[in-house]
């Protein structure tokens, strides 16, 4: 017998059942929550992915760009599923599949056949490189194994070959996204800067942002204030591609030529200042025109935010189209607020999300009760708690930085909510307490056409306000008794 | 296997040679002479493999492969229930596993069953001091939260081989403190050429670390069989087990759909092992014959043709009374599915259908599309061996083309050659296929859709394969203007 944990031969014994109901209370018990807050080592149903995820969604923001994964192709295989079921859409990217050997020789070899195989088959204008763990566990040089490519003859002379050390036992997709997005602009608008020149344009990033509704409302925006823009890695189309008989590998993505002249734009907005910090910081020291660093616009003030300073850099009026917007936006809230107006909600995401969610619960007069960060930083938790403070709604709820959703389904247990926001993962806490989950979140797996419907702007508001409203509306009419079931609500 | 030579109109050996030649027009040198070898016209009455097999990866082709961890831990070991299975390692691989391959379970979340996340994400310092004392940490911690739990799996992403993290020794001792099976599973992305090394790994660790450490507390009769190779996606197991139960056998266990660990160790006790799977689960059916005794049988349920064959195939290695049921329900199911047939053949009859898949379906799932009066003009495998090609030469149609770990280019060009009616394969080819107006099935997750297997899942296969093929969509793709 091959028992090598030397383990004692027993009977199979089923678990009784008054054990399994004992368990199945205590996991919903304060002290089992005291328990669980109580783990050191073990991370359970995380909310944040790697670094390399992130990367591919920037790459992908690109006209004509081929993500290239440096590692092994089971690492490829991860991203672009991942990515084909959030938007039920195409997501090619290769890989230059390290194997065992790579350990011994490191990656040049394959990194360099791999570049030669993806230029002939997949024609790309540009290459991004990210790398998964192998190549940073056995530490590869990216910069001299690029180079020698290009002085090998393995790419093009001008074929732009940005590349970014995205480690997954470091940060999260949203650092990931940072390190590619920084690579591209940096390899982009190298010498691109020209004295004097201004090309009048906005350059908005909308950070990490995994909906493409969002994307396609900037460039509305934009263009009702009559400004010209250069919306830095739009996935609006390579996620959100028609459907009419051909495939196209680059189906959409920042034309390179307009990213190349960002550098001598008018001005540039970040809109994911969590996503985008490093990328940020780099503008701020290089790009020609005004930095402007600004939350994700989610809720009515943070759109707001937004549009004022639009006004004010391009020196124009807030449109009367958007303002009209603005006025049913807040229309749809008031006439909905009692609906939400002290709902208690659990919420978790990435920084940029959360720090929307937020803002667009307090302004409903809801409570975001549990915040919960599965990567946060002490400067997200800083800027949640000032947003609780400032608002009677903020009173008693509670920021949990660094948590996973096994906490949060201790939180949802204990300490009941109405509702949770989030992604398709905290479908399960979401069961167990009984409450709905609204999927604003990144990845949605379970509902369709999410990534279509914006969160952002005044529109996003109408959104969500119809999306939670009406679900609390669903529930009324399913579970009250029938002598309280009427034709109004 | 079928003794006929199928042919299909307007496909020749040349024909398809010359397809090939065309897809491999585009590589670079070395790349062709990589590519070549992979992608081979089928010799039909051969019934031997057309292609080379179970090679790298060629780089920066865009290949649709997992990895070993991908292997353990999304194929064997995810699929047991009621163990506790650690992605050992930094977040990510554990993330997009989480519940991406429907296998269901049965059972209590957090409770009798752990379809979670688990994971020590790893940080910097975790690479840099290595990980092995997080690991007994985090393992006193899982016992503690989830007290149910028959065991607990570690599976070893790929910075923990890299670094030297002994998770063996690791396991050893604290499966000893807590008095709990802890299995450590060295399954590095980085191992093999795909996701086969991890099934094969992960066999090997049932059999260094599970069999035989269980005995079924009930008596042994002669009807106790093993379902081996059966993952349960969208409720498999549970229809394969009733029609198994309904001529008579006893399944003591299954491997690993729906699992339960300690039936899995007592597996040892079983008369027949009836493996649907092959190429996941071989390894441990050898192990078993050769250390045990028992036989072991392939079989295939999908579609009614091939469930008749394999249900008399079952019966041979039993007495007259299993014989007898499985005439009774061969004899009970035929009108059904004759009736099944009758509906959707009509729409259905013809069409062509080209797979890529990854362990058994690229050839077992052929019979059940020709039932439905539909032809296969192309298959493939992401993670294939030799021996599974040879099972597939049969099955395929004579001339057709057979393709291994092929790159997104060369399916894309095959499809644009066939014109196939619709398209079997995973979520990154869905999207390509269904843009250019092809119909497609997810062919490993059956689509959120499912059981496919025995009886009950013909039903299903066959409205899901129709509604695909005959969606009033597909006429909306071409605009009228």
């Amino acid at each position: 017998m091959a028992n090598l944990l030397g383990l004692e031969v027993k009977k199979i014994v089923e678990t009784p059942p008054e054990e399994i109901e004992r368990v199945q209370n205590w996991i919903n018990s304060e002290e089992y929550k005291e328990k669980n807050f109580a783990r050191q080592a073990l991370v359970i149903n995380p909310a944040h992915a790697c670094q390399p995820l992130g990367a591919q969604l920037a790459a992908h923001g690109f006209e004509g760009t081929l993500p290239f994964v440096h590692g092994s192709q089971g690492c490829a295989s991860y991203y672009r599923s991942t990515l084909n079921r959030h938007f039920r859409e195409p997501a090619p990217a290769v890989s230059d599949a390290m194997t065992e050997d790579g350990a011994v020789f490191g990656g040049q070899n394959n990194l360099h056949e791999g570049l030669e195989n993806a230029v002939a088959l997949y024609k790309p204008k540009m290459i991004a490189v990210f790398t998964s763990c192998m190549p940073e566990v056995i530490g590869d040089d990216l910069t001299a194994f690029i180079k020698n490519a290009r002085s090998k003859g393995h790419v093009p002379k001008d074929l732009p070959v940005p590349f970014a050390n995205t480690p997954s036992f470091s940060g999260t997709h949203i650092n990931g996204y940072d390190a590619m997005l920084l690579s591209i602009l940096q390899n982009l608008t190298e010498g691109k800067q020209v004295e004097g020149r201004c090309t009048g344009k906005l350059n908005l990033i909308a950070g990490c942002d995994f909906n493409t509704g969002d994307y396609r409302e900037y460039k509305r925006i934009a263009k009702e204030f009559g400004i010209p823009l250069t919306l830095l890695a739009d996935i609006s189309d390579t996620f959100d591609s028609p459907c009419n008989g051909t495939y196209s590998i680059y189906a959409g993505g920042t034309r390179l030529e307009d990213a190349a002249d960002s550098i001598n734009g008018k001005a540039t907005i970040t809109l994911g200042p969590y996503a985008t910090a490093k990328t940020f910081s780099w503008i701020k020291d290089t790009y020609s025109g005004k930095h402007v660093s600004l939350s994700m616009p989610i809720g009515i003030e943070k759109t707001d935010a937004l549009l004022m300073k639009l006004a004010e850099l391009f020196d124009k009026e807030v449109p009367q189209t958007l303002k009209d917007e603005r006025g049913r936006a807040v229309d749809a809230m008031t006439d909905a607020q009692q609906y939400m107006h002290g709902k208690k909600f659990a919420v978790y995401g990435d920084p940029d999300y959360l720090t929307g969610y937020v803002a667009f619960l307090l302004e409903m007069g809801a409570r975001p009760y549990h915040i919960l960060c599965s990567r946060g930083s002490k400067k997200v938790e800083k800027e949640l708690q000032a947003m609780l403070d400032a608002s009677a709604y903020g009173a008693g709820c509670k920021i949990y930085m660094n948590k996973d959703l096994w906490h949060l389904r201790s939180l949802v247990m204990t300490d009941p909510v109405d509702a949770i926001i989030g992604d398709t993962h905290g479908k399960f806490a979401a069961r167990d307490a009984k409450i709905p989950l609204f999927r604003f979140g990144f990845p949605v797996f379970d509902r369709v056409n999410r990534h279509r419907s914006p969160i952002i702007g005044y529109q996003g508001v109408i959104n969500m306000v119809s999306e939670i409203c009406n679900k609390f509306l669903d529930i009324k009419d399913e579970t009250c008794e029938d002598r309280y079931f009427e034709m109004m609500r | 296997m079928s003794d006929k030579i199928k042919n299909i109109d307007g496909i020749t050996k040349e024909s398809t040679q010359a397809m090939i030649d065309d897809a491999l027009a585009a590589y670079p040198e070395k790349g062709k002479k990589k590519r070549a070898p992979h992608l081979g016209v089928n010799d039909q009455g051969s019934g031997s493999a057309c292609v080379k097999s179970n090679k790298k990866t060629v780089p920066g082709v865009m290949s649709a492969r997992g990895c070993a961890y991908a292997g353990a831990k999304g194929v064997v070991w995810g699929p047991i229930r009621d163990m506790v299975h650690v992605s050992h390692g930094p977040v990510g691989c554990g993330w997009y596993s989480w519940g991406t391959r429907r296998n269901l379970v049965s059972g209590i979340n957090g409770v009798t069953q752990f379809a979670m996340q688990f994971t020590s994400d790893f940080q910097e310092k975790d690479i840099v001091y290595g990980g092995d004392k997080k690991l007994k940490t985090l393992l006193e911690e899982a016992v503690g939260l989830f007290p149910l739990a028959k065991g607990i799996s570690v599976l070893s992403e790929c910075p923990v081989g890299l670094i030297g993290d002994d998770i063996n020794s690791v396991a050893k001792q604290s499966s000893k403190e807590l008095d709990l099976p802890i299995i450590p599973c060295n399954c590095e992305g980085f191992r093999g050429v795909s996701q086969s090394l991890g099934h094969h790994i992960s066999n090997d660790t049932i059999r260094d670390y599970i069999i035989e450490t269980r005995e079924f507390a009930e008596p042994s009769s002669p009807y106790d069989i093993a379902l081996i190779g059966d993952y349960n996606i969208g409720g498999d197991v549970w229809s394969a087990k009733a029609l198994l139960e309904e001529i008579g056998l006893n399944v003591k266990s299954v491997w690993t759909g729906d699992g339960e660990l300690e039936k899995i160790a007592a597996t040892h006790q079983v008369k027949l092992n009836l493996i649907h799977c092959y190429r996941s689960m071989n390894y441990m059916c050898k192990v078993m014959e050769e250390k045990y005794g028992i036989p072991w049988l392939e079989f295939n349920f999908f579609g009614p043709t091939k469930i008749r064959q394999s249900l008399r195939a079952i019966a041979e290695r039993f007495d007259d009374t299993i014989k007898e049921n499985v005439e009774r329900v061969i004899a009970k199911y035929d009108p059904i599915m004759q009736a099944i047939i009758d509906e959707y053949k009509p729409r259905l009859d013809g069409k062509k259908v080209m797979l890529l898949v990854g362990g058994l379906r690229p050839r077992h799932t052929i019979g059940a599309y020709e039932d439905l009066g539909m032809e296969c003009v192309g298959s493939g495998y992401e993670f294939a061996h030799t021996d599974d090609y040879d099972r597939t030469a049969s099955e395929m149609p004579d001339a057709t083309v057979v393709y291994d770990d092929p790159s997104e280019y060369e399916f894309e060009k095959f499809a644009h050659a066939l014109k196939p009616d619709l398209i079997g394969s995973g979520i990154k080819e869905k999207y390509v296929f269904q843009k250019m107006g092809i119909p497609f099935r997810q062919m490993h997750s059956w689509d959120y859709s499912g059981p496919y297997h025995a009886y009950q899942g013909f039903e299903i296969f066959a409205r899901d394969v129709d509604m695909a093929v005959n969606s009033p969509t597909w006429k909306l793709v071409k605009a009228p203007f």
